[in-house]
């Protein structure tokens, strides 16, 4: 099970700068482990008291992981993954 | 220094006035590691409102997609504060996280009066680099047209 995960430029030091990156997990939660497990610091930048953080979005095959469920959203072979944090601001 | 073209600079800042009393956002994008600020993209700001911006999530992706298919990045994020100086508030800078961009700060405070009719006042414009929560300030030139782009 091969999931491809995009990394934003901002949160690359923790992929030795790959822009891309494989990880596993039938569910975004798991996979975020995963990923934590290979690149230690990146579960912290994408969670926050255990949910996704607020001005970080996370897509599944480009639909934006808050309507698939969350953390929860289940994850299949060959899904790809993209991770952008929110342009915002006041 | 930011470098802008002068259509560019005019197109921000008739976004911001078009938008005040909300907020305008949005980025130009160039080539990759160029530095310059090549290709306008207005946004939504999706949270409509006089104090914050958000882009919508949908067209953020849509915006990665692209500059990622034409090897851009995000050379200026600006948006527009409309009560306020252009200066970056405090959730600018801890949500700002493209530390190579130039960060864009428009003021149209003084262009409307209270009941937003035109003043005719000057649209402040000033750029920063936000890095790990540290603002600096940058000087913006405008110019007729950006120097031809390299060929090596």
């Amino acid at each position: 099970m091969a999931i491809e995960v995009r990394i934003p430029t901002i949160l690359r030091n923790y992929t030795s700068d790959q822009k891309s990156v494989t990880a596993e997990g039938a569910n975004l939660a798991a996979l975020i482990d995963d990923l934590e497990a290979n690149h230690a610091g990146l579960k912290d930048r994408l969670l926050e008291n255990g949910d996704l953080r607020r001005f970080v979005n996370v897509y599944i095959n480009d639909e934006d992981v808050r309507f698939l469920g969350g953390l929860e959203a289940p994850l299949n072979d060959g899904d790809q993954v993209v991770v952008l944090p929110a342009v915002a601001g006041g | 220094m930011l470098t802008l073209d002068r259509a560019t600079y005019d197109a921000i800042v008739a976004h911001a006035k078009r938008d005040h009393p909300d907020e305008a956002c949005g980025i130009v994008a160039g080539p990759e590691g160029s530095d310059r600020a090549e290709r306008l993209v207005e946004m939504v700001n999706a949270a409509g409102s006089p104090t914050f911006y958000e882009f919508d999530s949908t067209d953020l992706l849509r915006l990665y997609r692209e500059m990622d298919a034409r090897d851009e990045e995000p050379v200026v994020i600006y948006h527009s504060h409309t009560a306020t100086e252009a200066y970056p508030s405090r959730t600018d800078i801890g949500l700002a996280m493209e530390p190579r961009a130039h960060y864009v700060l428009v003021s149209t405070r003084d262009c409307f009066d209270a009941d937003g009719g035109n003043n005719d006042g000057p649209v402040e414009f000033r750029s920063y680099r936000i890095i790990d929560d540290e603002v600096t300030e940058e000087e913006v030139s405008v110019v007729p047209s950006l120097p031809a782009r390299s060929t090596t």
